[in-house]
């Protein structure tokens, strides 16, 4: 079973890639494309087929390392 | 003579810079410890030092604070044992939660590797002791990310609780957005733990303390810890 975590700054913390990249698409004349914000995608193949377990799994290794929270939080989807 | 243990990750490359200092310029006694070694081995002062622990693949530091000895250096900063951090090493006791908040790339996304002002802003830790408050130091950084972050309420408190060791500043001593290279919060380079024996900071005192190397003011960062340790002030054991 596949799991997919999206590990993204909070809102509060400043995301000086994501100003750069909004920055460039602006003077690529994407003047529509307000905001952009970076982060990070993870796909955890898992040995488990039961989702209840692979969404435990897959946040128990976001919480101890794939995100820091201090300054990030993250989003788990299961594949079915 | 004291002992300082200096703790070499896999990816560590200030661990030699902070070898030498303490031992050719300073010496004292300094063990080299492996990250997977379990024993300080009687060390009085530990040294996380700079470089790229694990590759620092996923976030700087991360990796790190899972490595074995960690494990000790925690249990020695739990009994009031004098830590410091350079660079990644102070990275690294963030993610271990041995100091607060965390670093983000820097403001302008560059590595940045000059020299740099920094201000003594408390001397009642065991790695400024030597120094006077107010002391402007010169001293080189080298990172990409430096950017210290830590919620308001977060600031707050450690400016409250005189955290906050070491101030970027202009060569005049005076904190202004050009003398902070990274954007870091509250222009902070440094700070400490609230019982003050763990401090971290970006900059790289133990490559400044010759004159030949351009600067030797990072010297008495590692003076500070001799004399603490002389004096008796921490008495903490590894």
């Amino acid at each position: 079973m596949r799991a997919r975590v999206f590990v993204t700054l909070k809102p509060s913390v400043f995301d000086p890639q994501g100003r750069t990249i909004a920055d460039a698409l602006h003077s690529l004349g994407y003047g529509g494309v307000e905001d952009v914000r970076q982060g990070k995608y993870f796909e955890l193949d898992l040995a488990t087929s039961e989702a209840g377990q692979a969404k435990a799994l897959a946040a128990e290794v976001a919480d101890k390392l794939l995100a820091n929270p201090v300054i990030e939080s993250y989003r788990i989807e299961i594949d079915r | 003579m004291m002992k300082f243990a200096v703790v070499v990750f896999p990816g560590s490359n200030c661990d030699h810079d902070a070898y030498y200092a303490a031992s050719h310029v300073l010496g004292q006694r300094v063990d080299l410890i492996w990250h997977k070694d379990t024993d300080l081995k009687g060390a009085d002062a530990v040294i996380l030092p700079g470089g790229f622990a694990h590759g620092d693949y996923l976030r700087t530091g991360a990796m790190a604070r899972f490595s074995p000895i960690m494990r000790e250096v925690q249990s020695f900063a739990s009994r009031g044992g004098p830590v410091l951090g350079i660079c990644n090493g102070f990275q690294i006791l963030l993610e271990a939660g041995l100091l607060p908040g965390a670093m983000l790339r820097n403001r302008n996304l560059k590595f940045l590797c000059q020299h740099v002002y920094v201000r003594v802003e408390q001397t009642d830790t065991p790695f400024t002791s030597a120094s006077h408050r107010g002391q402007v130091l010169r001293l080189p950084i080298a990172h990409g990310e430096g950017n210290y972050f830590a919620e308001p309420d977060v600031i707050a408190r450690l400016e409250a609780n005189r955290q906050v060791i070491f101030r970027y500043t202009n060569a005049d001593g005076d904190v202004t957005s050009d003398g902070n290279p990274n954007g870091s919060a509250a222009s902070i380079a440094g700070l400490c733990n609230e019982a003050r024996n763990v401090v971290g900071l970006m900059p790289h005192p133990e490559r400044a303390c010759e004159r030949a190397l351009g600067s030797a003011d990072g010297l008495v960062i590692l003076e500070s810890a001799v004399q603490s340790i002389r004096t008796g002030a921490l008495v903490a054991r590894a």
